[in-house]
């Protein structure tokens, strides 16, 4: 039943052209970010991520999507496993345990189970028979996210656990989620989200530093150094960058250090400085032309299963892009969602890469019976 | 293929192509965000950026110096360098504070109660934690700039005056500017900004100050200096050159040492100033770092009134050097006549009581003519006199030659003293004159008090035959304030004849006499309370001890300089202040002949005194004595002129 999937020529080109022009706006940027301070030689480190990145990725390819899928339960029970082990022995950084060593690095348990939980709800929504998806499909598609988040969630790692549920939202979407379901599950969102911005409630299932962050979103004044000043400091170097940017190497909230972690979560915040709105067009509209590539892969698939695993990629990107860019203008609250490819961060370019070796694979197969 | 997978290939292509709209959307609201920020709202952050990156650092322009009268430098500038907690990072802040603490020499808890002390002011702005950085705290600062990156130093220029408070009440202090002064100043200056808050530092305050610089730098987010964008010097505050004579001031410095009172030496001729001194003094090398708050409340609170500066401000009773006025009264409107002769036992009554004369108990003067009245200062003679002038008459010469009004000298704050008069007794206590008041004006007690400014001004006046020159410290005045009085030549010949007596025929400060110098003056010896209170606290207290003044000048007519004394609780005028007015005097006439001699020798060749170079060039345009103290000068001088027939 397994074939050996088409030649090379099946790769889409034009998905990994995009690709390679988002890492290389993403190398420059890692390089003007700190080649002026302690850090510099950063964007060499991304480099090499990005070439392991890339060899895991046609690694991946190569090797059946179904067999993969096939081994579903067993990775979503590693995956649990990890990240128990993550909580029980893992090494602190920043004030929360998600690292683990392996090969001499600190890899982010949560990544990897970002891709498991990927091929999880593929496999599950694969297996839905109906074209409408019963509540009763929806709440076990619910548990099944609903256990490695609130493990996320004990790390804590608030972003990484709000990745897995436009994961479950776009998977059940396509697995013909009802109205009726969308509009009630629709509301309790609503209500949560409401919850966590209205403070006495908040103060029940919030984190201390998780609050502040909320209330330095919404009164970015009354925290003129913590994350309010970050999300300024961001906005004042977005906005001072005008249409054509300072240059590169030129931004000033770059270059004296205003910027918070502009090598990593803001690094968006640094390119739209340096290269003004010109820059952000350019970058966006990479980000734009790969995720529609993705759907278009996701329309083009030979199966379900394939479709599934190609949304779910779909759904974390394009999250990870919302709500880091729109951070980065101060849309939203900092909750630590690197940009996919741009930002530096080993398990996060990794993630990325196996996610689309992935995509590779479903493509390669698409004429394969 | 595994059981789960049926080769189900049943797409929901519509779902799928509404996944890609709502990509396109979601893009398309993000872009809208960047373009408010970087279109719409561009040139607002680009000034934020701008604002952040840019910091500007005053250069703090130094103070002008102040020179004597020839050209030695009195008060002066030193760099210093003030050490600066930067609070961006308050964290960074609290960790550090006890290595802070420990290489700057200075207490944890001190630390605590500065930063609580400021925590008002915005987090950028950096505070003042040491305000005199040791070469110790140099060196603590520059090896930790890396890991204590929350020092900085900033240059500033200190006030260095002479020490041991050396003519502190003239020169004054500096200190940072108080909220009235900033409203006064039509916000050219700003709070934290030093300004002359006494003396002649806030007098020429405006002349003093320069124009601060400001430096243009970049930088980082942590505060630190990455580069710099342009520089302003500082314009340097301008010199001023003082009619103080130093050497004049150091031996009247060192004849009030330990003392508790004042001395002033003027030039009749002139106006000018050649020695000013009042003490207890503070040192105002003190004031120039910062005061602590116990040591302004323990300058405030001293019973010796260290702060007050008794040359302008102590209004005390002249006691008899009041006499020069009677006598000059006296014969200028011939009552009594010239020819007046009183009989002195030692004591008098009028009006029911007795008044003693001071050589009471010792017997008498006999018949005192005016000579010998003032030579001796016979009080008997005084009080028949001031009855027979009343107290009005009196009041009006007095206010004639100077006294009840500010001599106009150029020092913020002077005092009037007090004249009193039967209209003064009506306004303020509601009562009338009890005639008994007026014998006691008559000897400089009662009511009528002067500051020894006022007394040498007007021995000065006396002396010159009616010429009261406006005393001042600045050397280069365009105009100086003149009086006119009309004496009588015989009226000032007979007063200075009389002052002349008191030094060279025997009288009260005959002690004081200096071969070769026609030194004059007249003594006082002025009780602080009335003499019935004396009598029942006892003689030996010493609080209710005698102040004693002297007023002496040279030559009798038409004086070069006029040095009036007052020593607190000295007692004996003649005896105790005579002497120090006679050390003054003679160290003027030293030094001249000196000058006359070298610089018939030496041809005018500049000489080199006490280490300090003699011939320093003051090349700073003429100051000029504020419009308004001229003004205010003006109608003095016309009232005085209103001299009766």
């Amino acid at each position: 039943m397994v074939k050996d999937a088409a030649g090379s020529k099946e790769y889409d080109y034009w998905l990994l052209a995009i690709l390679a022009a988002i890492c290389a706006v993403g190398v420059v940027e890692v390089y003007s970010t700190t080649h002026g301070s302690a850090l510099a030689g950063m964007h060499m480190k991304q480099l090499r991520w990005l070439l392991i990145g890339t060899v895991l990725m046609f690694v991946l390819s190569r090797l059946d999507y179904h067999l993969i899928m096939d081994q579903a339960p067993v990775l979503y029970i590693i995956g649990i496993v990890a990240l128990l082990a993550v909580l029980f022995m893992g090494h602190t950084r920043f004030g929360a345990k998600r690292w683990i060593p392996i090969l001499g690095e600190f890899l982010q348990v949560s990544e990897l189970v970002k891709l498991i939980i990927i091929i999880v709800l593929a496999r599950f929504f694969a297996e839905v028979r109906t074209d409408e998806l019963s509540l009763q499909d929806l709440i076990k598609a619910g548990l099944l996210v609903g256990l490695p988040l609130a493990l996320i969630l004990k790390q804590p790692d608030l972003g990484t656990a709000l990745v897995l549920m436009p994961m479950l939202v776009v998977g059940a979407f396509l697995a013909g989620l009802k109205w009726q379901h969308a509009a009630v599950a629709g509301l309790a969102g609503f209500l949560l989200v409401g919850a966590v911005f209205y403070p006495p409630v908040s103060r029940h299932i919030l984190k201390p530093y998780q609050r502040e962050r909320i209330t330095s979103f919404l009164h970015p004044e009354e925290d003129a150094k913590g994350s309010g000043y970050q999300l300024l400091q961001s906005k004042i170097a977005v906005g001072s960058g005008g249409f054509w940017g300072k240059g590169f190497g030129n931004g000033s909230q770059n270059q004296l250090g205003y910027i918070p972690v502009r090598y990593s979560d803001f690094i968006m915040s640094a390119w739209a400085e340096e290269q003004g709105f010109k820059g952000v067009l350019l970058a966006l509209g990479l980000y734009m032309a790969l995720l529609l590539r993705l759907v278009q892969n996701a329309q083009r698939a030979k199966d379900r299963a394939g479709m599934f695993l190609v949304m779910g990629v779909t759904a974390a990107l394009g999250f990870h892009v919302l709500v880091n860019v729109a951070m980065v203008i101060g849309a939203m609250p900092v909750t630590g969602i690197p940009l996919p490819l741009m930002s530096y961060g080993g398990s996060a370019t990794l993630f990325v890469f196996l996610a689309i070796g992935l995509v590779m694979n479903v493509r390669l197969r698409r004429f394969v019976n | 293929m595994s059981y789960w997978f049926r080769n189900d290939n049943r797409l929901p292509q519509e779902r799928l192509a509404a996944s890609s709209y709502v990509i396109v959307g979601m893009i398309t609201l993000l872009l809208l965000g960047f373009w408010k920020l970087q279109i719409i709202d561009s040139d607002k952050y680009g000034q934020m950026a701008e604002r952040n990156r840019v910091r500007s650092i005053p250069i703090i322009a130094p103070r002008g110096r102040m020179l004597d009268r020839d050209g030695r430098v009195l008060v002066d500038n030193y760099p210093s360098f003030s050490v600066l907690l930067l609070r961006d990072d308050m964290a960074a802040v609290e960790k550090n504070l006890s290595v802070i603490a420990d290489g700057l020499g200075l207490s944890v808890d001190d630390l605590h109660e500065q930063i609580a002390n400021t925590a008002a002011l915005p987090k950028f702005q950096p505070i003042v934690i040491k305000p005199e950085a040791t070469p110790a705290d140099v060196a603590f600062i520059e090896s930790h700039r890396a890991d204590i990156p929350l020092l900085e130093m900033l240059m500033v220029h200190r006030r260095r005056y002479l020490p041991g408070g050396f003519m502190a009440h003239a020169s004054g202090y500096v200190g940072e500017v108080s909220e009235q002064q900033i409203e006064d100043s039509n916000s050219r200056l700003r709070p934290g900004d030093v300004a002359g808050k006494s003396g002649l530092e806030r007098e020429y305050n405006d002349l003093l100050v320069g124009t601060d610089g400001m430096r243009r730098v970049i930088v980082n987010s942590v505060g630190k200096e990455m580069g710099r964008l342009s520089q302003q010097e500082a314009v340097p505050g301008k010199q001023i050159q003082l009619t103080i004579d130093y050497d004049l001031q150091e031996v009247a410095e060192q004849a009030m040492a330990g003392r508790k009172g004042a001395l002033v030496a003027l030039n009749p001729h002139t106006g000018e100033v050649l020695a000013f001194v009042s003490r207890p003094a503070p040192d105002p090398n003190d004031f120039a770092i910062r005061v602590s708050k116990q040591e302004w409340l323990r300058l405030n609170t001293d019973q010796d009134r260290p702060l007050l500066n008794r040359v302008t401000q102590a209004q005390l009773a002249p006691g008899s050097v009041f006499k020069i006025v009677m006598a000059t009264a006296m014969l200028e409107s011939k009552v009594p006549p010239e020819s007046f002769t009183a009989f002195c036992p030692g004591y008098a009554n009028f009006y029911g009581r007795m008044f003693k004369c001071h050589i009471f108990g010792k017997g008498g003067h006999g018949v005192v003519g005016i000579h010998s009245a003032i030579v001796h200062s016979c009080d008997v003679f005084f009080y028949n006199v001031g009855m027979r002038m009343g107290i009005d008459r009196i009041s009006k010469y007095a206010k004639m030659l100077g006294l009840g009004a500010k001599t106009g000298i150029d020092l913020p704050s002077e005092e009037t003293g007090l004249v009193p008069s039967e209209e003064w007794v009506q306004r303020v206590f509601h009562r009338k004159w009890y005639p008994g008041e007026t014998i006691s004006v008559s000897i400089g007690q009662g009511a009528v008090t002067a500051t020894p400014l006022q007394l040498a001004y007007m021995i000065g006046g006396v002396a010159s035959g009616g010429i009261f020159k406006q005393p001042h410290l600045l050397k280069d005045v365009q105009t100086v304030g003149e009086a006119h009085v009309q004496l009588a030549e015989d009226t000032v010949e007979q007063v200075t004849q009389g002052m002349y007596g008191v030094v060279n025929e025997g009288g009260t400060a005959g002690a004081s006499k200096l071969p070769g110098i026609e030194f004059c003056g007249k003594s006082g010896s002025a009780q602080v309370i009335g003499g019935a209170a004396k009598d029942r606290y006892g003689k030996g207290q010493k609080k209710f001890k005698d102040n004693a003044w002297f007023v002496g000048y040279a030559p009798r007519r038409n004086p070069e300089i006029v040095v009036s004394v007052l020593v607190e609780e000295g007692e004996h005028g003649g005896a105790v202040a005579g002497p120090l007015a006679a050390g003054v005097i003679k160290a003027y006439y030293d030094k001249k002949e000196k000058r006359n001699g070298q610089s018939t020798a030496q041809n005018q060749k500049p000489h080199v005194e006490r280490g300090v170079a003699n011939n320093v060039q003051v090349e700073e345009p003429k100051a000029v004595i504020k419009p308004e103290e001229t003004a205010v000068l003006v109608p003095t001088a016309t009232a005085k002129k209103d001299r009766p027939e």
